[in-house]
């Protein structure tokens, strides 16, 4: 009982000094429960008239209806799955192409490092949206097409940083002893060097996953999504064309965009405090009056770079 | 010496990404499902008008000798004949962007004005109310789609300004005074979505390296020296914290002019990205690709630019 109760205080010590991740977790927690049990806990369809259009918030319908008479509380709700969908297909696709590209790269150097890293900078330069509509227009309105266009033009700093750990790695003792050990190249990568790479990885992740469900709003503005698809996206910009500003109907239009601005703010919370943690380890004394003398040795890898 | 095999080295590099966008782009139409010629459809048109539809494009062509064609037609600036309105793209192109470039412009200028004021005070006061306030404000401005915010925008002021376009079509005989006037009324708000959303960047980035300029040694020698606490954050710390933010000014460039496609398309702003929203929904796939080669060109360009300017700035990068 004890362990359990220690490790509960650890646990809850962790989450009081690393608040910012916590409020995030929480709040995507909050916003997957919706994701996956949405269909149960909408009190309407998300094709069903319930009322005149544009009718105000009341207390039959909270966020009111939006153009087409439909509640949009039920749509909000029902359109965390696609948006956080979206979000989690498209980063699968460009984790698995960066962290890929970034490995191979990372570790075998040379000549195939050069090609790929030529790749890598173009896509970088090249602005994705732009290409992310090209792609999603010649190919047609899908949200199958949105997710894999995302995951597929996003991929370019995940790669970028993995190879930058990978070819750190790469001269780490425990690599070289499996190397002379006789461990094939694709054993050492998926063994040895990937698992070091998991932490860099997951806040990419997070980010990752911000990122894909701006981008599927922004397509799905334009046009490049499916009309039938329920999202964030699609509500914002049914609201659009619904012309729900003239209309003076602000409740169709501020909850799905809110939910977008929730969703991507609580991943940029969860992955903060690592870059503050990093940030508050050198002193700033500008206010101080008295500057420490002793200067801070610089961590080795600081140096290097 | 040194200073100019950099510059070639650049200029080089931007001139062959510009390139591979083109030939990129060229394929990307090419792996249309179902060929190229099924995107020049016309609904329920018989066998005869599609055959003379793809000749009339050259799509019966072997595909090499398009892309040659097609390459050597963009050296002249000939970006194709639009599919809806059977204009040629380049002038459309050109004039859309004409128009982008001054909101784009404002926008920018809004962005960085806000980064900077609020950057500095953030790392002036550090720890306090301005930090937290500039960084959350940042932190929601981050993740508030552009489209949403122009709607909110378009709702707040429906009343008192205008919601879309670029001139009051109902102006009679304006002078320049008015003229202007009135576009500065349409081109306001397009203007603020679009500095608000990028300012988010520019301001972190700014802040994170001020804060890494500021553990430098020189400034511990700076604060030794007696000098007050507003010539070392100005002149020591943000001189050199401006070095990293340029570049990466140059890739949120990139980013930005992306999401001005969405306020446009937001505004009907009669620029590039509007012509691009309008080219998806009317299937226009030469005047897709003329704006998506503009839009590419662009912010290489601008890169290169921040690049060259860069190198003059710092002369370490140009070992």
């Amino acid at each position: 009982m004890s362990a359990i109760a220690a490790r509960a205080r650890a646990t809850l010590r962790l989450a009081n000094r690393r608040r910012a991740t916590t409020i995030g977790i929480l709040i995507l927690s909050v916003f997957a429960f919706l994701a996956v049990f949405g269909p149960l806990i909408a009190p309407y369809g998300a094709h069903e008239q319930v009322g005149r259009p544009f009718e105000p918030p009341s207390s039959a319908h909270p966020f009111g209806l939006d153009g087409g008479g439909v509640d949009v509380l039920s749509l909000v709700i029902l359109g965390a799955r696609v948006s956080l969908l979206v979000g989690i297909v498209a980063t699968a696709v460009s984790i698995v192409i960066g962290a890929g590209v970034g490995i191979v790269a990372g570790y075998f150097g040379g000549l195939v490092d050069g090609v790929l890293m030529r790749i890598t900078d173009f896509f970088l330069v090249v602005p994705v949206l732009p290409l992310m509509v090209v792609v999603a227009a010649v190919w047609g309105p899908s949200l199958f097409h949105v997710m894999i266009v995302i995951g597929a033009l996003l991929w370019t700093p995940v790669a970028r940083v993995v190879r930058a750990q990978a070819l750190a790695v790469r001269e780490r003792g425990f690599v070289r002893r499996a190397r002379a050990m006789g461990a094939s190249s694709g054993r050492i990568m998926w063994v040895h060097v990937l698992p070091q790479l998991r932490g860099l990885i997951l806040t990419n992740t997070v980010l990752m996953i911000a990122q894909a469900i701006m981008a599927e709003a922004a397509l799905a503005f334009l046009g490049l999504e499916s009309a039938q698809v329920v999202s964030w996206g699609t509500q914002i910009s049914h609201a659009f064309s619904s012309a729900s500003m003239s209309a003076g109907a602000w409740w169709a239009i501020v909850p799905a965009g809110l939910c977008i601005a929730i969703v991507v703010l609580a991943c940029n919370l969860v992955v903060i405090d690592s870059g503050e943690a990093r940030a508050r380890r050198r002193p700033l004394h500008l206010s101080r009056r008295r500057p420490r003398v002793t200067a801070q040795p610089k961590a080795l890898e600081e140096q290097v770079s | 010496m040194g200073r100019w095999l950099y510059v070639c080295r650049r200029v080089v590099g931007a001139l062959l990404t510009i390139i591979a966008a083109t030939i990129l782009d060229f394929f990307l139409f090419r792996a249309a499902p179902g060929g190229i010629s099924n995107l020049a459809f016309v609904p329920g048109g018989s066998p005869q008008l599609k055959e003379a539809l793809r000749h009339e494009f050259g799509l019966d062509q072997p595909v090499l000798s398009q892309l040659l064609h097609y390459l050597q037609a963009l050296l002249h600036g000939n970006f194709g004949i639009s599919y809806s309105n059977r204009q040629p793209v380049g002038p459309q192109v050109a004039e859309a962007f004409m128009h982008t470039l001054p909101m784009v412009g404002l926008g920018l200028l809004i962005a960085v004005l806000l980064a900077f004021t609020t950057g500095i005070a953030a790392v002036w006061f550090r720890g306090g109310a301005v930090d937290h306030l500039s960084r959350g404000a940042a932190l929601v401005l981050f993740g508030i789609p552009a489209q949403w915010l122009a709607m909110m925008f378009i709702f707040a002021f429906r009343d008192s300004l205008p919601s879309g376009g670029m001139h009051d079509p109902f102006l009679i005989a304006p002078s320049f005074l008015e003229e202007a006037q009135d576009l500065l009324r349409h081109m306001i708000l397009p203007s603020l979505t679009f500095g608000l959303t990028t300012y988010a960047t520019f301001m972190l980035i700014l802040r994170t390296s001020l804060i890494e300029a500021l553990s430098e040694d020189y400034i511990v020698t700076a604060q030794a020296k007696g000098l007050p606490v507003r010539t070392v954050l100005l002149r020591h710390g943000l001189r050199n914290a401006l070095l990293p933010v340029a570049t990466v000014l140059g890739l949120a460039i990139g980013t930005a002019a992306a999401g001005a496609i969405i306020i446009e398309a937001a505004f009907s702003w009669p620029g590039l990205g509007d012509a691009m929203a309008k080219a998806v929904s009317q299937h226009d796939y030469p005047m897709l690709s003329g704006t998506f080669i503009v839009i590419t060109a662009s912010v290489v360009l601008v890169n290169l630019a921040v690049d060259l300017v860069y190198g003059w700035l710092d002369p370490r990068v140009r070992l």
